[in-house]
């Protein structure tokens, strides 16, 4: 019997050592009486030869590669015999290369379930550790520790992943066999130690469990598959696992209490929400003709207008033409017609058009707003001058006509036209008699909108009005003539 | 309304992300803080640094910018019609948060989604905001899934594919009237062309990557190096088996997903109407795991595993291995010494660790029923399907009532 001591748990080189001496001088397995770290020594220890008599005898001891990265996993399994067991292997080794390919060796199925079990420990310690905070260090920088306590003699096999994570603070993980030391450029190990060195809690403990528990769903609770990868032993350094009963015993009343609460009114802002978005679909959608955007004109929500008006009018005139004439919004006729300016105001517009020497067919004809606003009297449905609002919402709908139609010059009839033009209020009074030029560089006429001249009573005032009013129509039209020479 | 801590909206922001079922923090580039001033390492394989009791691993921080939302998915918890608590990280909150947990080993990084606020391109840049102030202001090399919003701009998808390790955009419902119905606002054209945007970026940036002479440092920007995920919904609407397979099927072929997750419907708070709140049908779920796997990894095609389906719905007591080897007994017993690989891949009850074990072992040795069981998890289930040296399953194979053997006992009814 020779004994060969091993000083101490998770030491491949010192085990590599040694049983190369054991191999170099033909010891059987069944002859090593392996004195383990903490032990008393066997029966037979003071009977047998210690080590330090053994002489090299041969030079050379090989052994399959795979055996040596295996080795140094399966040296930390918690099993006092594994010292001897893996001298046996690599003593079959010596005798038979493939061993370990043969998958069905005990021997072999031994060292694999070993390997398994020690990775398996090696990543439930690189998941489950658990920093606090100890305070702040030199320059600093955060300081950490953390207690454990793995299943095998792991920790030197895992703390280099938490050096290669956390290499900018300093960090201390305690475990019962050995403490693991970062300082920002050394990492060592010293002893193991108690639980009692780690701070007993850390602030941020408290958002972590509110995150465990508000994560977790009730209404698939599955135990078994959870205590499969997290298994309770685990659970004392866990701060989280606290919860897990609680957790447990009320996910079933969660889960039922979603059922009865059954199906409450809906929230009254996904409405809003709906029509919203619908206006900014349409704002996202861009049309390519006028018939597209005539078309789709129809089933604009954007304002309450739609919902009282028979139908949307939406302008007419050539796609190209020079000049674009905004009137205001359609009146009684227009909403049954379906065509901009074929009322009294539309009369009275075309008869000045003549006179100024503007052909209406040639130019684009429509309305700041496309819905007829109104209020009924009676009989009769009386034109009600639309909310800026109302002519906010409408503008993209005449952007987009302008866009098409690409105009010279705007001409637009009273204040709701101009508003919707420039998106802003402007007196009619300061505009009118000189061209403005928009940012496209579209030249703007403003005049009154000819449903005024219609409303005045005083005939000589009336004409008057009229008369300036074919004046800013004949100056538009002098432009118009510049641009086509 | 008390304005909200932070615990506060960790509560209500957590709860509205965990009908996402995707938890991965893998398949990503290796990489680690060691001479930089940041933190964070990833290292190939994912960590779950902790389990919900619902048995769904905790790896990353999985929470939504926001619970605000304008659309109006029926089967969501956070449609814009469902009248649950509201919530808003700022994006340097969430910074902070994923820090302070990853410093203390609780997590592999972060997971954002987030409810759609203003618009599609406001809430990305929001997602993206959160991923650049962690890459860039503070050198956080972990994980980062980021939930991209089909409907952004693709330029905000480039941007999140920068800072991010993988994108994901969820399918949510097999089938385009599936969709259509319970959630209005989203289309699978847009879902599939931004899956395809995704895609098409991923190939370019491998190409870069493999095409230069000079090999990028490591900190060059990669595009979404751990590819790109979804989500099917499984059990909110009508759809079978078979259209959420042939749907899968799509996906990883046409979009290189890494992963298709199933996600049983489970009761919501506040649930829509048209959903009646069902127990969440978590073994249907774990079938088309199954069914998946089997078609990604062991040489099935899509229409061998529905092949032993009924109405288009795989058999819900035995797994679907199983069941379409017992609908082709003809191919049984497989010779567990002589069988190529893919043949041993369709034994019931043969994993391919354990068909890997199977091929290294019969090299040395020839292999008896006892080497078998400590090959396989259960003996019992390979017999069967297969012969060994001192085995040969005779008339076992083709026995009428084989199923029986393997499926769980009718249920009695109850007597109340």
């Amino acid at each position: 019997m020779i004994t060969a001591k091993i000083e101490a748990q998770a030491d491949f080189d010192a085990w590599r050592t040694t049983a190369r001496l054991l191999l170099q001088n033909e010891i059987a397995p069944e002859n090593v009486d392996w004195e383990i770290p903490g032990s008393e020594g066997s029966l037979f220890s003071d009977l047998a030869d210690p080590i330090s008599r053994l002489k090299a005898v041969r030079s050379e001891i090989k052994c399959p590669k795979a055996f040596v990265e295996i080795g140094k996993r399966v040296i930390c399994f918690r099993d006092p015999g594994r010292f001897a067991r893996l001298y046996t292997i690599l003593w079959r080794l010596q005798s038979d290369r493939t061993l370990l390919k043969n998958t069905v060796d005990p021997d072999v199925i031994w060292l694999t379930q070993c390997d398994k079990a020690v990775r398996r420990d090696r990543h439930k310690m690189h998941a489950f550790v658990r920093f606090r905070i100890v305070g702040l260090g030199q320059f600093r920088r955060e300081q950490f520790a953390a207690w454990f306590e793995p299943t095998h003699y792991i920790t030197e096999l895992a703390a280099p992943f938490f050096k290669r994570r956390f290499p900018n603070m300093d960090w201390v993980i305690v475990t019962p066999d050995c403490t693991a030391i970062w300082n920002g450029t050394d990492l060592h190990f010293t002893p193991g130690g108690q639980k009692s060195e780690v701070p007993e809690e850390d602030a941020i403990e408290d958002h972590w469990k509110t995150y465990f528990n508000s994560i977790f769903n009730p209404a698939r609770l599955k135990v078994g598959a959870m205590i499969a990868e997290m298994p309770k032993k685990y659970w004392k350094n866990m701060p989280e696992a606290i919860d897990i009963p609680d957790m447990i015993q009320s996910a079933r009343a969660r889960e039922n209490a979603m059922r009865e609460h059954g199906v409450t009114t809906a929230n009254p802002m996904a409405e809003t929400l709906k029509s919203r978005m619908a206006l900014q679909a349409a704002h996202d959608q861009k049309f390519k003709t006028l018939a597209d955007a005539k078309n789709a004109v129809q089933s604009c929500r954007r304002c309450p207008l739609h919902c009282h008006a028979s139908q949307a009018v939406f302008g007419e005139g050539p796609k190209n033409a020079r000049l674009m004439i905004v009137g205001e919004q359609p009146g009684d006729q227009e909403d049954i017609a379906g065509r901009p300016f074929v009322g009294p105001a539309g009369g009275v517009l075309n008869a000045a058009l003549c006179e100024a020497g503007i052909d209406r067919d040639a130019a684009y004809v429509t309305n700041a707003v496309k819905h007829f606003k109104f209020k009924v009297r009676g009989k009769r449905r009386i034109h009600e001058r639309p909310s800026a609002g109302e002519i906010d919402h409408c503008r993209w709908w005449l952007e987009t006509e302008k866009r098409l139609v690409k105009p010279d010059i705007v001409l637009t009839l009273g204040a709701s036209a101009v508003r919707a033009i420039l998106g802003k209020n402007v007196r009619i009074s300061d505009m009118r008699g000189e061209a403005h030029i928009l940012s496209d560089g579209t030249k703007l006429f403003a005049t009154v909108h000819p449903a005024f001249l219609l409303r005045l009573t005083d005939v000589r005032r009336r004409e008057e009005e009229l008369k300036s009013f074919v004046n800013d129509l004949r100056q538009a039209r002098r432009v118009l003539d510049r641009l086509e020479t | 309304m008390a304005k909200h801590t932070l615990i506060d909206k960790l509560a209500i922001l957590a709860d509205a992300a965990k009908y996402d079922a995707s938890c991965a923090s893998s398949g990503t580039t290796q990489r680690n803080s060691l001479g930089s001033s940041g933190l964070g390492s990833t290292e190939g394989m994912g960590i779950c640094h902790a389990y919900a009791p619902d048995g769904r691993c905790i790896s990353l921080l999985k929470v939504l910018l926001t619970n605000f939302c304008i659309f109006d998915c029926r089967y969501c918890i956070n449609r814009s019609s469902s009248n649950v608590e509201r919530a808003r990280f700022t994006p340097s909150e969430l910074v902070k948060l994923t820090l302070d947990f990853y410093k203390r080993n609780y997590i592999e990084g972060l997971f954002l989604s987030s409810g759609i606020i203003r618009s599609p391109d406001y809430t990305m840049e929001q997602m993206v905001e959160v991923a650049r102030m962690l890459r860039e202001d503070h050198g956080f090399r972990g994980y980062i899934h980021l939930k991209t919003i089909a409907e952004a701009d693709p330029m905000l998808i480039e941007q999140a594919g920068l800072y991010a390790d993988r994108l994901s955009v969820n399918i949510e419902l097999p089938t385009e009237t599936g969709l259509s119905s319970f959630a209005p606002e989203k289309s699978g054209h847009t879902i599939r062309k931004a899956m395809a945007d995704v895609k098409l970026r991923i190939d370019e940036d491998k190409a870069e990557q493999t095409s230069k002479i000079i090999k990028p440092g490591n900190m060059a920007p990669r595009f979404a190096p751990g590819g790109q995920s979804t989500q099917m919904i499984v059990g909110a609407d009508t759809s079978s088996d078979a259209e959420i397979i042939k749907t899968s099927e799509c996906l990883y072929s046409g979009y290189k997903m890494r992963r298709v997750y199933y996600s049983a419907y489970s009761p919501i708070p506040d649930a829509s109407s048209d959903l009646p709140p069902i127990a969440p049908p978590l073994m249907r779920e774990h079938r088309l795991y199954q069914a998946d796997w089997l078609f990604r990894f062991y040489g099935f095609k899509t229409d061998e595993i529905l092949s032993s389906s009924s109405g288009g719905m795989l058999d819900l007591d035995i797994d679907p291995k199983l069941a379409w080897a017992l609908k082709h007994r003809d191919w049984f017993p497989v010779n567990v010494n002589k069988a190529p690989r893919h043949l041993l891949m369709r034994v019931p009850g043969l994993g391919s660790i354990g068909v890997k074990r199977v091929l290294s072992a019969r090299r040395l040795t020839a292999l008896r029923l006892d080497d078998m069981a400590k090959l396989t998890q259960s003996v019992k289930k390979v017999l069967p399907f297969i012969e060994t040296l001192d085995w040969s399953p005779g008339k076992l194979t083709d026995m009428a009532n084989l199923r029986a053997r393997f499926a769980p006992p009718p249920e009695q009814l109850s007597l109340i």
